[in-house]
């Protein structure tokens, strides 16, 4: 019979960095991967695509809102998974041009779990929730896009009929959106 | 003053009963057990660190238990709020708290009440923490209704188990699991050292039979009752969403709405049984629960912990099961480790089939009987390239390697020895199983 107590107060007191197990194959990426992807659970505005199936590394995400500024739209996000996930977040780019207070005009995301606040048991799922949510409730108080920001706390009016008009095709100021309606 | 010497001088002989078994020694010791005064206040008061998952009819016995023996450092997971219906046995709950967290509660109940006690409440689903919040603890202790959970939690521990060079265990990364279970009158306590005795995986045959049917079957070929119920509540339910919400099995309107379609889906199959009853054991799949059950079984696990924690007498081997239907009884046994566990097997987790002509389905069909999978996903590596064979839960996948099911899994490129990779809710990890043909010798390096 194994004696714990003693054993357990070094290793507490130690705190000894634990080794990474060498009997798996599969890289633990591609393992953790599978999981999150067998059990996506994505909400009725949110959709996947894997433009190869084998990949389950590279996929995008396509969300289109049914309420709030963007309803209507059509916005497509793509993925990267790196070797070190979920140690590392999974990178995510928005492929579609918005006028958004969060994403810039270079497709960058701010999103504190993309950053900031990820953790290993996050899941592809929580960033799905995460980047919907950002369309239902744009922040204007971490923006990326500063003039977006700026209209939406000074005029939720003038906001809305500038989504709208990038939406449809146009310009808001000098920038130029393709349009994204569905 | 420290808090310790306070509490002390306020109750002067609240440890004494401790103390005669830690301090002193006696015909029933632990060969190697060294009476000290160090177990008592520094181990179970200062650093001994317990997780206890559930705080429900087992988890309230548990708490008081284990507060009341002297540990300090306890914490508490439960996802579950207060109902009504758990105030007859879950005794650290009042009227005043139905509908708020059970851990919450709980916490603050034993720390009000046991003074120097610290326990820390943790509002959430086992699955909300990693390795990292798990490696915390010197003991784990369940109190669960849930065989899914439990296997997760099981998976959890294993996976923190770590190797040296020569490949031997190594004993600092063993988190012990004290686990109780109980039902009506029947319950069972055990005690699991991760890696080393039989994990939860290992006797999974001793649990009560899951409730969980092939989706083929329950879509195609129904012959159960229980096929249809679970028909209107996995596919009818989602697909119609009645009520524009996820099903709750205490509310009358749902439990008669799939009441009402299993019966008409029985009806079209010829299927007698399906009644108001059945369905609501299916959809809640009920318990029942005996509060005396909970207190003598929560009593043994305590006592479990106790044995581990300060190494004073032998630790249950392995498995008490305890009945009190009828009088009183009880019987312990040692479960056995299976070499080839799913969980805690060291070698790769083989997978026996017929042959490589059998189709991709008929391997699915194995993995949902033989490991009570819910829907896998499995995947494969061929020439170091990832290859997706079938992932049921993301439509544009699903439509790309739907074909799949029908080729053999030669025509996939598997053979004898390949390795696959299974992912499915009932684990925490993706699962490698190594294929091996019956009738083949195995080519593993
Ligand atoms: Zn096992």
């Amino acid at each position: 019979m194994i004696k714990l107590f003693s054993l357990k107060q070094q290793k507490k007191d130690g705190e000894a960095t634990p080794k990474v197990g060498n009997q798996k194959k599969a890289s633990a990426a591609q393992l953790r991967i599978t999981k999150d992807i067998n059990e996506l659970n994505l909400p009725k505005t949110c959709n996947t695509e894997f433009p190869d199936p084998d990949d389950l590394l590279s996929f995008k995400l396509i969300i289109c809102p049914d309420e709030g500024f963007y309803r209507g739209g059509r916005f497509v996000f793509s993925f990267k998974v790196g070797p070190n996930y979920p140690h590392e977040p999974p990178k995510v780019k928005c492929e579609t041009p918005v006028y958004h207070p969060n994403i810039d005009l270079d497709g960058n995301v701010c999103l504190n779990i993309l950053r900031e606040d990820w953790k290993p048991v996050l899941t592809i799922n929580s960033i799905v929730y995460g980047l919907q949510y950002l369309f239902l409730e744009p922040n204007p108080e971490d923006p990326l896009n500063k003039e977006a920001a700026e209209v939406l706390q000074n005029n939720r009016r003038v906001f809305e009929m500038n989504v709208l008009k990038a939406m449809r095709g146009g310009c808001v100021g000098s920038t130029f959106f393709e349009r994204c309606l569905k | 003053m420290d808090v310790a010497v306070q509490i002390k001088d306020a109750f002067p002989k609240r440890w004494c009963h401790l103390k005669k078994v830690l301090e002193r020694t006696g015909p029933f010791c632990h060969p190697d057990f060294e009476p000290s005064t160090d177990v008592t206040n520094h181990f179970i008061m200062t650093t001994c660190k317990i997780l206890v998952i559930g705080a429900g009819g087992l988890g309230c016995e548990l708490l008081k238990n284990l507060a009341l023996m002297g540990f300090k450092d306890i914490h508490v997971i439960d996802m579950d709020t207060i109902d009504l219906s758990n105030l007859n046995r879950q005794f650290l709950f009042r009227r005043k708290d139905i509908g708020q967290s059970k851990a919450e509660v709980a916490a603050k109940f034993i720390n009000q009440r046991i003074p120097g006690c610290n326990v820390t409440p943790h509002y959430n689903k086992i699955q909300d923490f990693d390795e990292c919040f798990y490696r915390q603890f010197h003991i784990v202790v369940c109190g669960l209704d849930s065989i899914v959970a439990r296997r997760w939690i099981n998976g959890m521990l294993i996976s923190l188990l770590t190797y040296d060079d020569d490949g031997d265990l190594e004993q600092s990364s063993i988190i012990p699991m004290v686990d109780g279970g109980t039902e009506g009158f029947k319950g069972n306590v055990r005690v699991i050292l991760p890696g080393i005795s039989a994990c939860i995986e290992c006797t999974l045959d001793l649990f009560p039979p899951q409730v969980t049917y092939p989706l083929c079957t329950i879509a195609s070929t129904p012959r159960l009752p229980e096929h249809c119920i679970e028909y209107v509540k996995v596919i009818q339910w989602p697909k119609e969403n009645p009520y524009e919400a996820a099903i709750d099995g205490d509310d009358p309107v749902h439990i008669n709405w799939i009441y009402e379609k299993a019966s008409e889906r029985a009806n079209q199959f010829n299927i007698s049984g399906v009644n108001f009853r059945l369905v609501q054991g299916v959809v809640k799949n009920i318990i029942p629960a005996v509060a005396s059950t909970n207190a003598a079984i929560a009593a043994a696990c305590t006592t479990e912990v106790f044995k581990i924690a300060t190494s004073c007498s032998v630790p249950l081997s392995n498995y008490m099961v305890f009945n009190d239907v009828d009088g009183l009884y009880t019987y312990t046994y040692e479960a056995e480790k299976k070499d080839d566990c799913l969980a805690c097997g060291q070698t790769a987790k083989v997978l026996e089939i017929k042959s490589t002509e059998i189709k991709l389905q008929q391997l699915i069909d194995q993995l949902t009987e033989s490991y009570q999978m819910k829907n896998p996903g499995v995947t494969t590596s061929i020439n170091g390239k990832n290859r997706t064979l079938y992932l049921p839960t993301v439509s544009s996948i699903e439509e790309q390697t739907r074909e799949n099911l029908k080729k053999n899994l030669g025509d996939l490129g598997l053979e004898n020895g390949s390795e696959i990779n299974v992912a499915d809710v009932t684990s925490p990890n993706t699962l490698v199983f190594v294929l091996k043909v019956a009738s083949e010798s195995m080519q593993v390096e």
